[in-house]
């Protein structure tokens, strides 16, 4: 027993095992947040002016707002004076020759699994990934141009397809959605923007690599995805971030559009750093994330495996505008030790004969609290709506909550609704069995919880799913004895 | 003007003369429940509980209130020489002492129940002693009459000692087409392993607007059933909260909603698990037509050392118009590992294949859907087991479906 116990603790304690940094030549402006650390951002991308107003516009909004208290979170103050909102690790390359890449980061993204060079890479997936406030490096660009698809950086698209990020940024989330959106308007760095054009399917996977490195920065990505009619993309997202005593802030936006007849999947494999077992540091996971299904037939789905992060505080969402369009929401939340989250996701049914699954599935143990929150709509002319959810949330260890605010707005006699949740511990009969036949507890868990959880990352690409599988276990060790 | 302002304004005037007509017991929380609401005012619809009914648009009319009202007369036996045992009284004339009860089980902090405690001078007690059991359900009859707008504050305290048994029914109706207001605070103290059984039933006008709020505490190895039907409103919301403070207790929570024109129904409760062993059931079932809104959230809160709780949570609603709005949020906060806690929430419209087979054997369509909406409620009044009032209830429900408590509501025959 002591030697299980052991080995336990030692898996506990080296459990994030992407808490390094990288030592590497960081530009960082000064900390603080007013409108002429909008201006130095803006310069710094070399944006037009349009993109500079956009951002001022949303600042002064901000300005007016407080910070939302509702959720079922304890979110600390955060002091926005203290976060500087532009760190570039490619400075030092860029001053010197343009097209290397310096070898600390290469390192780092190997060493966090996302090789750069396109050899390296695991067939039939394209990267973008980004460091701090810039992008690094984004593969198989040429490739995928072949085809019209564009994916590349954000910043990169504002100079060279403008017309596209106009008509589109800030039409799905608009600047003052809320709090958090109108700051990463305001403020927001690097991400990805893929466009896909006309009756073209992705040859591959497009994927985005998300890692915070420097002190006292915070990421505000942004991430613009459009598809055109009759279109397929699925794209991944993986973030990780170093282990550090204070909490970092991460604000993003992902916004997508979906034509007529396309579809998108999204998946999210969220690792930031958690904090430690006592609940110091860990990343503030803040993001608003929007699907705007405008064509008929359109088809959305999210995928999200959440791990990470000392507070997770984001709902997905579908705005299902195109009559029969589709809209699906996978999600995994495990929180361990001190860690919070409250996610669900949002079905806002607007076109005629649409469709939404739920799925959700929430693990807690430790500490930590775990709150699944969603929110169904039919609107008046929403016919023939049909909507499904379904969250289940387990226990393991008697300190932690599980709990579940589903909200339904039914306006149309059409519609069919259906929600169903339960809360319980691992039922001690599987473990029993398990036991019986030589499997520790331990194990059993490891088992029956990636049992549990198989519905969802069933859903996730072949890759993401091995990966979301090995970070459940990891999550969960020492949760058991 | 923001509406708590004449209220506030009327408090300050008339607080002396309601005090006066009062007594020392219910006048000892009032200027505090007084100060609460002043600091409160109404909640507004960022207030989590209360966020699909507007308070202060329905408090801002100009009410009129009654500041030397009825004296509540001890109930008289119904036969003479009735020589049964009296167990319903006025707050004024209670037998035992009320300090340890009074406001004492509701949430001081309600800004509503605040404003119930500072305007109400009296109400009614049902007390029963312990190990005894009224032989008949008791019934309240709330008559609501006046030749103008009025403003009703009504207070009622339930104390059962330790193993009584009680069935409580308390009615509302309306007598004059006026606009009423009322609002109504029920404190339901239950010690250990007593029994109660309780109705609450409105039938009202389109004029009423009723906020009423339930509270009910549990000791030990006690029953309680609260059913709250609602046939016939205007605008109305119900908050009922159960707190379960001794081991091995259970409550059942039952609602029954039938709204059409533009009524509004909101039922709020909270079953607070505070200790181990508990279990707990909710139904609610809507049915919304017309223009009408309905809304319901409940929230089962488990508590971190109620460990072998078990709680089931079930709202169904039907969309019978396509004006009609339903909302529905069922809620479980779980603090404890060791539950088996579950909810489920529909909302959906009529079975076609069930209408197209009554029609197919001559049932014509509109009678085949109250049928089936009656089949709908019947899974609620089923579980009432009061048997006359189950089945004059189920005479009322399908009369209300079929619009003829609407026709004559002005008659007393369906009373």
């Amino acid at each position: 027993m002591s030697e299980s116990n052991e080995f336990v603790r030692n898996v506990a304690e080296k459990k994030y095992e992407f808490g390094f940094t990288t030592d590497v030549h960081t530009e960082i402006i000064d900390k603080g947040l007013n409108e002429d650390v909008i201006r130095i951002i803006s310069q710094k991308k070399g944006e037009p002016d349009w993109l500079l107003q956009f951002r001022l516009d949303a600042y002064r909004y901000w300005l007016t707002q407080q910070q939302p208290t509702w959720g079922h979170v304890t979110l600390p103050e955060i002091d926005y004076q203290a976060i500087s909102y532009y760190a570039d690790p490619t400075a030092k390359s860029k001053d010197s020759e343009k097209k290397e890449i310096d070898p600390e980061l290469m390192k780092t993204f190997d060493k966090l699994g996302i090789p750069l060079e396109e050899r390296l890479a695991l067939s039939g997936t394209a990267v973008d990934a980004v460091m701090d406030s810039v992008s690094v490096k984004t593969t198989f660009k040429e490739k995928l141009s072949e085809k019209g698809i564009i994916f590349c950086s954000i910043s990169e698209a504002v100079k060279e397809h403008p017309d596209l990020v106009k008509k589109y940024l800030g039409s799905v989330v608009p600047p003052k959605d809320n709090y958090f959106a109108a700051l990463n308007s305001a403020v927001f760095s690097d991400g990805s923007f893929v466009y896909i054009p006309k009756n073209t399917r992705c040859p591959m996977e497009l994927s985005t690599y998300f890692r915070i490195n420097a002190r006292n920065t915070g990421q505000f990505e942004r991430t613009l995805i459009v598809c055109d009619e009759g279109s397929y993309v699925s794209y991944l997202e993986g973030c990780t971030a170093p282990m550090r005593d204070e909490n970092q802030l991460h604000a993003a936006i992902v916004e997508i559009v979906i034509m007529d007849n396309s579809e998108v999947k999204y998946s999210t494999v969220q690792n930031w750093y958690p904090g430690d077992a006592e609940g110091k540091g860990g990343v503030l996971n803040l993001v608003t994330k929007r699907g705007d299904l405008r064509g008929v037939n359109s088809k959305l789905s999210w995928t999200q495996v959440e791990t990470g992060s000392a507070i997770t505080w984001k709902y997905p969402s579908c705005v299902l505008r195109g009559d029969n369009s589709q809209a699906e929401f996978y999600s995994v939340a495990v929180t361990n030790n001190h860690q919070e989250a409250d996610t669900g996701t949002k079905m806002i049914h607007m076109g005629k004969n649409t469709r939404s699954t739920i799925i959700s599935k929430g693990i807690s143990a430790g500490k930590s609290q775990n709150s699944y929150r969603g929110l169904v709509r039919v609107t008046k002319n929403a016919d023939g709506a049909r909507n499904y959810s379904s969250c289940d949330s387990l226990l393991l260890g008697s300190e932690c909550g599980a709990h579940t605010f589903p909200y339904m707005d039914i306006h149309n006699n059409t519609a069919t609704i259906e929600h169903e949740a339960t809360t319980s511990k691992i039922n001690e009969d599987q473990l029993m069995y398990c036991n019986q036949r030589g499997i520790s507890t331990e194990e059993a868990v490891g088992l029956i919880v990636n049992g549990y959880a198989k519905d969802v990352i069933n859903k996730l690409p072949m890759e993401f799913a091995v990966e979301a599988q090995k970070l459940l276990s990891v999550s969960l060790e020492g949760t058991v004895g | 003007m923001k509406s708590e302002q004449q209220y506030i304004e009327l408090y300050n005037e008339a607080g002396a003369l309601i005090k006066q007509k009062s007594c020392p017991v219910m006048n000892a929380v009032r200027d505090e429940a007084f100060r609460v609401f002043e600091a409160k005012g109404f909640p507004s619809k960022k207030v989590e509980r209360y966020k699909y009914t507007d308070v202060d648009a329905a408090f801002a009319p100009n009410y009129g209130i009654s500041l030397n009202p009825i004296e509540i007369k001890a109930p008289q036996p119904c036969k003479e020489g009735d020589a049964r045992k009296q167990y319903v009284f006025s707050l004024k004339n209670a037998p035992i002492d009320l300090a340890p009860y009074y406001n004492n089980v509701a949430d001081k902090a309600d800004a509503l129940t605040a404003l119930n405690t500072a305007l109400v001078h009296d109400g009614l007690l049902i007390y029963v002693p312990k190990n005894e059991c009224p032989a008949d359900p008791i019934q309240i009859d709330n008559w609501l009459q006046g030749t103008a707008a009025t403003m009703m504050n009504r207070r009622v305290l339930v104390i059962l000692e330790q193993g009584a048994q009680a069935t409580i029914i308390i009615n509302d109706h309306a007598a004059d087409k006026q606009r009423f207001l009322t609002t109504q605070v029920v404190e339901v103290v239950c010690k250990d392993n007593s029994h109660l059984d309780m109705y609450e039933i409105e039938e009202t006008t389109p004029l009423c607007s009723r906020f009423s709020n339930v509270y009910i505490r549990e000791g030990r190895d006690c029953s309680v059933k609260h059913n709250s039907i609602t046939l016939f409103n205007g605008q109305t919301r119900n908050l009922c909260d159960v707190y379960l403070t001794g081991e091995n207790s259970e409550v059942t929570l039952n609602g029954c909603v039938i709204t059409d024109k533009n009524q509004r129904v909101d039922n709020n409760t909270l079953i607070d698990h505070q200790v181990s062993n508990c279990n707990s059931n909710e139904l609610y079932k809507y049915v919304v037509d017309g223009q009408s809104v309905g809304a319901f959230a409940g929230k089962i809160l488990v508590e971190k050392d109620a460990q072998k709780t078990t709680s089931q949570e079930t709202n169904s609603n039907l969309c019978a118009s396509s004006d009609a709005r339903m909302f529905t949020q069922p809620m479980l906060e779980i603090y404890a590992d060791d539950v088996k806690c579950a909810h489920g929430s529909t909302v959906g419209v009529m079975d076609e294949t069930a209408l197209f087979y009554m029609r197919q054997r001559g049932i014509p369509e509109d009678e085949a859907r109250t049928l089936l909406k009656n089949a709908f409620m019947g899974q609620v009044i089923d579980q009432i087991q009061l048997r006359p009032l189950r089945d004059k209830l189920y005479v009322k429900v399908e009369k209300r479906f079929r619009g003829e408590l609407d026709k004559c509501e002005d008659c007393r025959l369906c009373k």
